[in-house]
């Protein structure tokens, strides 16, 4: 990538003659980080701001997650999940601290890493199914594969969510914006057409990679859309992304999963914004396979993570943020996920 | 947790593959794609092939992985 084209681009970005008030939305918390690790967030014109979205997955999990598998893996049964969902505090205790406790808690690359766990202790063996679309079909594809290969103590704890409900409900919201950096890997599953909703509201969004080539050129391409009225949803990652998204990846996720009202941080419950278990693949289902007793969550004091979640707050306008809240001692998920913005913030600043 | 790096298919087992970058090989589920083919570079995530990517896509990529200090 040559250094010049960067630098023009980098260039183009700063003049651009934006109107001020203008906000964009970046959904995902892998642009999030990208944006903030090459000091993107620093080049944008004068009134232009780009706030941070729902788009990282540890995040949007409700503490009530992490109290489910903390009471499971307390019965003895084995949890396996992204190494990411660990250190996330739940409203009492965090994976991590079960597993100094003497709990049998193990990240894993793979849910079919999960699977292998479960055929090699013959215990019964949990999955923490946490991601959007582009981690769901993978989730599927592994419970078509407990089925093949009849691994009958393994089960899926799920907290699937999908992107474009989340967006539904933000623009309904009070939040003002003029247009969204769409996720570059949840696009290679859904696909363009699942963003049509936002140029019919009058929202341009454009599809975009992760480095810095890609993430300029995509802001440049929003700025321009906004400033000349054009409302469209354009792909700007063809090399990875097919305007069609992919068909296979989407079937399988539909034999194993069917959508569901489900809670997002800071969003409240959005209808049929989450993935349970189609009665087929009910046996798969932590939640009817065990007794999961948990009790009711206080409210995390001072964390404002749902705020930052919705794009109403930055980071810094945390209490917290950076004082009593820090990578190596998190208060909230935003500090703990390596793709939260409240991490990013205080990493990259 | 939303890594997705490119990988190249090195084998083909059924809907199993093994999948190979920088030096770097791991089994990864192939059934989330149509026709893949040996040498067919791939976005892998979570243990599985999500999308198809250009050479000329994968190079960059891979390159931009480096720049940011390895695979994680
Ligand atoms: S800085 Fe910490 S406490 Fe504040 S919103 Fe972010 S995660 Fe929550």
């Amino acid at each position: 990538m040559a250094e010049t084209k960067l630098k023009r681009l980098a260039a183009a970005l700063r003049a651009f003659p934006a109107r001020p008030g203008t906000q964009f939305m970046e959904v995902c918390g892998t642009h999030t980080v990208a944006i903030r690790r090459a000091g993107i967030h620093k080049l944008l014109p004068d009134g232009v701001k780009l706030v941070s979205g729902p788009g990282c997955p540890v995040c949007v999990s409700p503490d009530r997650l992490i109290d489910e598998a903390a009471a499971l893996a307390r019965q003895g049964v084995v949890i396996t999940s992204f190494g990411d969902m660990l250190r996330v505090p739940g409203s009492r205790t965090s994976l991590d601290r079960e597993r100094a406790a003497g709990a049998d808690v193990r990240a894993v690359y793979s849910p079919l890493d999960a699977l292998a766990v479960a055929a090699a202790t013959g215990k019964e063996t949990v999955f923490l199914a946490v991601g959007f679309e582009t981690t769901a079909p993978a989730i599927a594809a592994a419970a078509l594969k407990a089925r093949e290969r009849k691994i009958a103590n393994f089960s899926l704890l799920t907290a699937l969510r999908l992107v474009p409900p989340a967006l539904k409900a933000l623009i309904s919201s009070n939040i003002e914006l003029a247009g969204f950096l769409l996720p570059g890997h949840v696009s290679a599953i859904i696909g363009k057409p699942a963003y049509e909703f936002l140029a019919a509201r009058g929202l341009p969004g454009v599809i975009a990679g992760f480095d810095p080539e890609a993430i300029l050129t995509s802001l440049l391409l929003l700025l321009e859309m906004h400033e000349k009225g054009v409302r469209r949803i354009v792909n700007n990652y063809p090399g990875v992304v097919r305007d069609e998204g992919n068909e296979r990846s989407r079937a399988v996720l539909a034999e194993v999963f069917a959508p569901a009202d489900a809670e997002w941080r800071g969003l409240g419950v959005i209808p049929r914004s989450g993935l349970e278990l189609r009665p087929a693949y009910a046996g798969l289902d932590a939640r009817r396979r065990f007794r999961i007793v948990t009790e009711e969550a206080p409210p995390r004091r001072g964390c404002r993570c749902g705020d930052v979640l919705r794009g109403r707050i930055d980071p810094p306008a945390c209490p917290l943020f950076n004082k009593a809240c820090r990578p190596d001692s998190p208060v909230g998920p935003c500090m703990v996920s390596a793709e939260g913005s409240c991490s990013a913030w205080v990493l990259y600043e | 947790m939303c890594l997705a790096v490119p990988m190249k298919v090195v084998e083909i087992n059924g809907d199993m593959g093994v999948v190979e970058s920088a030096g770097l090989r791991r089994e990864a589920g192939l059934m989330l794609l149509d026709r893949v083919k040996l040498g067919d570079w791939v976005i892998v995530h979570a243990g599985f092939a999500i999308s198809k990517l250009t050479k000329k896509q994968a190079r960059e990529t891979l390159a931009i992985f480096a720049e940011m200090g390895g695979l994680g």
